[in-house]
């Protein structure tokens, strides 16, 4: 088949104040194929996608759709050239049906309700969707909201999809379900364009890859052509070791000893179940499990932020004196007072760990602004920490009293791990460390973890990635359905051991937690 | 669908928007205030022509009228200065509640308790205590009653979860109602239903002179309390708390803050403050109380400290220019003739302009370039 050109986009340009998000990009996005826009965070990729979606309008530069020039000036205007966005945020309304939401802001025919029902059966079908249009939004689980959004766009009728990080929160399940449905679009004759850091993603599901790096646009190449190794060189613009070591353990000793921890949801319901197991000091411990059986609960138990059930123990064991002491019952503010110096990376960063309207300084004291005795809160040292994490980890910010809001996704993350290993913890709880992260960034963390641990740190990490947890982590314990459905050693166990584990809930009993 | 996206395609040639709008990183704070000078400037011209337009009047007159009303003898200056007082201290008292993101809409009943408390210390203690006694029980009081009032709603807030817009807005009514009953209680002459002003002739409990001034004192209390809780909001360790919370309460529990707890405490502190107003205003200008005691600038005061973005020094400027308005719009209605309506369609113009002077400092426009050299 003859590729025809969908979108050209020439001499784009968009500031952003005094940040150049992209400088001089011309891409171009072909029918029935599915192009990769990689880049590091930061690197401008959304900002680029968003001007095709109506968000933003460049300050300089074309766009022409099927060779003709087009002014983008409004999502409606999107629709109109046949282009579509899948945001990371969803932009769905709980209380309404799938359908009821697919119709939502159409006129006329189109937002017939009947009729859309049966046209969204016909999309399913077509790109294999598995959808119920009367199912309500808030029943509906992360990747079927994802479902929902593609066919909103397809019912607009759109030919030029634009995926930014559909795979971020999606189990690799899921994820190929989503590659097999895009490939179906790409047979159907329309133009995809997915933004994603996983780049053994970019290989499986693209046919061309376009690299930006900090705004500018690099190069665009057959993906046939492309290695891992290769990408990563392109979008960091030099050579980089693309290798996970572990280090092996010194001298573990016991120091979080979690025994029958249960925890109930409001409503009654066991999101944990009776979970026991250690984390050595000195040792990484990672938490395998599909989304939403328990990871969060597990770590804010540990945290002191989760009321759990009567029966729950959770020991501390000091390194240096041994002394162990329980953790249930105590409050974020209390362990700290007892001498533990817990570190927590939440999987909400902006929502849990980091005040968005606060800069840099500001969120360094968020732990440790009670120190001194007056009742003044002591700015200086802060603000060295956060000079010193802004070099350290290359944090990109126009200043360090810049909202960190305004900070792309892997530069926010820099600013929270930054401040939890700044904090000396003898505990390092990380949940998702490295979702949304570009690859050079996440090593960049795996390698700050290597550090903690070799300083005979606990790290316990909780990730999504198999490949990266059976890379990094010590020992693998595997949740499913808020058991603890076995503890596998990280150096012998198989990526489709984990798998089977993270899917299939043992019987009672013949889980062998240690 | 098909043939809509294609009309509208076809009818959608190149051509870029008029203007754009883009967020402008921070501007220098001189330009900033340049600009809302600018604004000022503007809606006084834009207010000229409205004037002329509809009552065909000299502007100028009107506006020096506005002046006058204001600023015209020393007693009107210092009038307008005590009310810029009353509406600057309501201000302070909500920044903290408002720094938290906890809309406390009850300055109105907070400080009507103040008051009512002050006017009762000095009924029953005024020939009792001897002075600085008097004043001391007097403060004190009105701090507790407008704590009390304010604590209220912040207390089921942090343990039920209640809406504190409508508490806070509920108990308004209440302290209204105490107020009837307690004017009721102390009316004088007796069938008067007023109060009247109380200990005439004693003056016990009514604010010294300082300076030879009247309301000097209500001047360096308020002020102080302005110094002061800017302070607090900005360096200390409740101040950092407050924000936080007001930010995320997720975040504040992580950091192992007591939500509840800085809830109460800083709604505390926020309706002591109000009660303080009371105290001020009873002791310290009316020397009487009534349900009018209050007079609306408790939610006045809420536009001052949304204006001032919680900012207590700020403030002051704009409490000024409210009561300056408010002087200024009574003049000329009672000496043009004109009726309120004229002076407050004024206000409203000024209003609206320095309010969105805010767009053009946080925003700029960008128009679309010579259309010749795009096609
Ligand atoms: N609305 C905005 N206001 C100010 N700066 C912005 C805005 N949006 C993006 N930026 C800045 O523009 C640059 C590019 O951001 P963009 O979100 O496009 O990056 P990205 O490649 O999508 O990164 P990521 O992989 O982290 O999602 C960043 O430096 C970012 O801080
Ligand atoms: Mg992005």
């Amino acid at each position: 088949m003859e590729q025809q050109t969908a979108i050209r986009m020439q001499n784009i340009t968009k500031n952003f104040g005094q940040v150049l998000a992209n400088h001089n990009v011309s891409i171009d996005i072909r029918k029935g194929e599915i192009l990769s826009l990689l880049g590091e965070n930061g690197s401008g990729k959304t900002t680029l996608m968003n001007m095709l979606s109506g968000i933003y309008y460049p300050d300089a530069g074309k766009i022409y759709v099927n060779g003709e020039a087009v002014s983008i000036r409004s999502p409606e205007d999107a629709f109109a050239c046949g282009i579509g966005m899948i945001h990371q945020h969803f932009k769905l309304i709980d209380v309404f049906t799938a359908a009821e939401n697919v119709v939502l802001g159409l006129h006329g025919k189109d937002a017939n309700l009947k009729n859309a029902v049966s046209r969204i059966r016909d999309i399913c079908e077509k790109y294999g969707f598995e959808m119920d249009p009367s199912q309500k939004v808030y029943n509906m689980s992360v990747s079927q909201k994802q479902t929902l959004e593609i066919i909103k766009v397809l019912y607009r009728g759109a030919d030029i999809l634009i995926l930014d990080e559909p795979t971020a929160v999606l189990t690799p399940q899921e994820t190929e379900h989503l590659f097999q449905v895009i490939r179906n679009m790409k047979k159907a004759g329309k133009a995809v364009v997915i933004i994603t850091h996983k780049l053994h993603e970019v290989l499986s599901v693209s046919d061309r890859v376009a690299i930006l790096r900090r705004g500018e646009y690099i190069d665009t190449v057959a993906t046939a052509d492309a290695t891992v190794q290769s990408l990563a060189e392109m979008m960091v613009g030099k050579k980089i070791t693309l290798n996970i070591e572990r280090p092996p353990v010194q001298n573990p000793k016991k120091c979080i000893e979690v025994k029958g921890l249960t925890v109930e949801s409001q409503d009654g319901v066991r999101l944990l179940d009776d979970i026991s197991f250690t984390a050595n000091s000195g040792e990484i411990l990672g938490i395998a499990g599909i989304s939403g059986c328990g990871q969060k609960e597990l770590l804010e138990s540990i945290a002191g932020l989760q009321k759990v059930s009567a029966g729950t123990s959770i020991l501390y064991t000091a390194p240096d004196t041994e002394v162990s002491v329980e953790l249930v019952g105590k409050n974020p503010k209390q362990i700290r007072e007892m001498g533990i110096s817990l570190s927590f990376v939440p999987e909400d960063r902006l929502g849990m760990g980091l005040v968005g309207a606060m800069g840099m300084t500001d969120n360094m004291m968020l732990k440790n602004y009670r120190r001194g005795r007056t009742p003044f809160a002591e700015r200086g040292e802060p603000r060295k920490l956060a000079e010193k994490i802004r070099e350290e980890l290359e944090v990109a910010t126009p200043g360090i009293n810049v909202p960190v809001r305004r900070l792309s996704g892997g530069n926010v993350q820099k600013v929270l791990v930054g401040r939890e290993i700044a904090a000396a913890p003898t505990v390092l709880m990380t949940a998702y460390a490295v979702r949304g992260l570009d690859i050079h960034t996440s090593y960049t963390i795996y390698h700050l973890l290597n550090e903690q641990k070799k300083a005979g740190v606990a790290v316990i990490y909780v990730g999504e990635d198999l490949d990266v947890l059976l890379e990094l982590c010590d020992r693998i314990l595997v949740l499913c359905a808020g058991h603890v459905n076995g503890i596998l050693d990280g150096a012998s166990a198989t990526k489709e051991e984990i798998g089977m584990l993270m899917t299939h809930l043992q019987k009672e009993g013949s889980s062998d937690a240690k | 669908m098909q043939s809509k996206a294609e009309t509208i395609s076809a009818k959608k040639k190149y051509r870029e928007p008029l203007a754009r709008i883009a967020k402008r990183d921070a501007m220098p704070v001189l330009l900033s205030w340049g600009i809302r000078a600018a604004a000022v400037l503007l809606s006084l011209i834009v207010s000229a022509v409205v004037i002329y337009s509809i009552t065909t009047m000299n502007p100028l007159k009107v506006y020096g009228a506005m002046f006058e009303g204001a600023f015209g003898s020393q007693r009107k200056i210092w009038i307008t200065v005590r009310d810029t007082m009353s509406l600057l201290c309501i201000g302070i008292a909500l920044a903290p509640a408002f720094k938290m993101r906890f809309w406390n809409i009850g300055a109105e009943g907070q400080v009507l308790v103040g008051g009512i408390a002050t006017a009762a210390c000095m009924i029953y203690l005024g020939d009792v205590l001897p002075t600085y006694a008097l004043f001391i029980v007097m403060i004190v009081s009105s701090c507790l009653a407008g704590a009390l009032w304010g604590a209220i709603p912040a207390l089921f807030k942090s343990r039920w979860g209640t809406n504190e817009t409508l508490f806070t807005l509920m108990m308004n009514y209440v302290a209204i109602q105490i107020t009837s009953y307690c004017v009721a209680l102390w009316e004088n002459p007796y069938g008067s239903n007023y109060v009247g002003i109380i200990n005439p002739r004693t003056k016990a409990g009514w604010f010294p002179e300082v300076f030879g001034k009247q309301y000097m004192l209500n001047v360096i209390i308020v002020l102080t309390l302005a110094v002061g809780m800017f302070i607090y909001l900005r360096s200390t360790k409740h101040g950092y708390e407050i924000s936080v919370v007001g930010q995320s309460e997720n975040t504040a529990r992580y950091a192992g803050i007591n939500v509840g707890k800085v809830f109460v405490r800083t709604m505390l502190i926020s309706g002591a403050v109000a009660g303080l107003t009371g105290f001020i205003a009873v002791s310290g200008s009316s020397h009487t109380i009534s349900v009018n005691t209050a007079g609306g600038r408790g939610f006045t005061a809420i536009i001052v400290a949304w204006m001032a973005k919680f900012n207590t020094l700020t403030m002051m400027l704009i409490s000024l220019l409210l009561i300056f308005l408010e002087k200024g719009a009574n003049e000329i209605a009672s000496n043009f003739g004109l009726n309120d309506f004229a002076s407050q369609i004024i206000t409203g113009i000024i209003l609206f302009f320095i309010i969105g002077s805010e767009f053009f400092i946080n925003y700029r426009i960008i128009w679309r370039k010579k259309i010749r050299e795009a096609v």
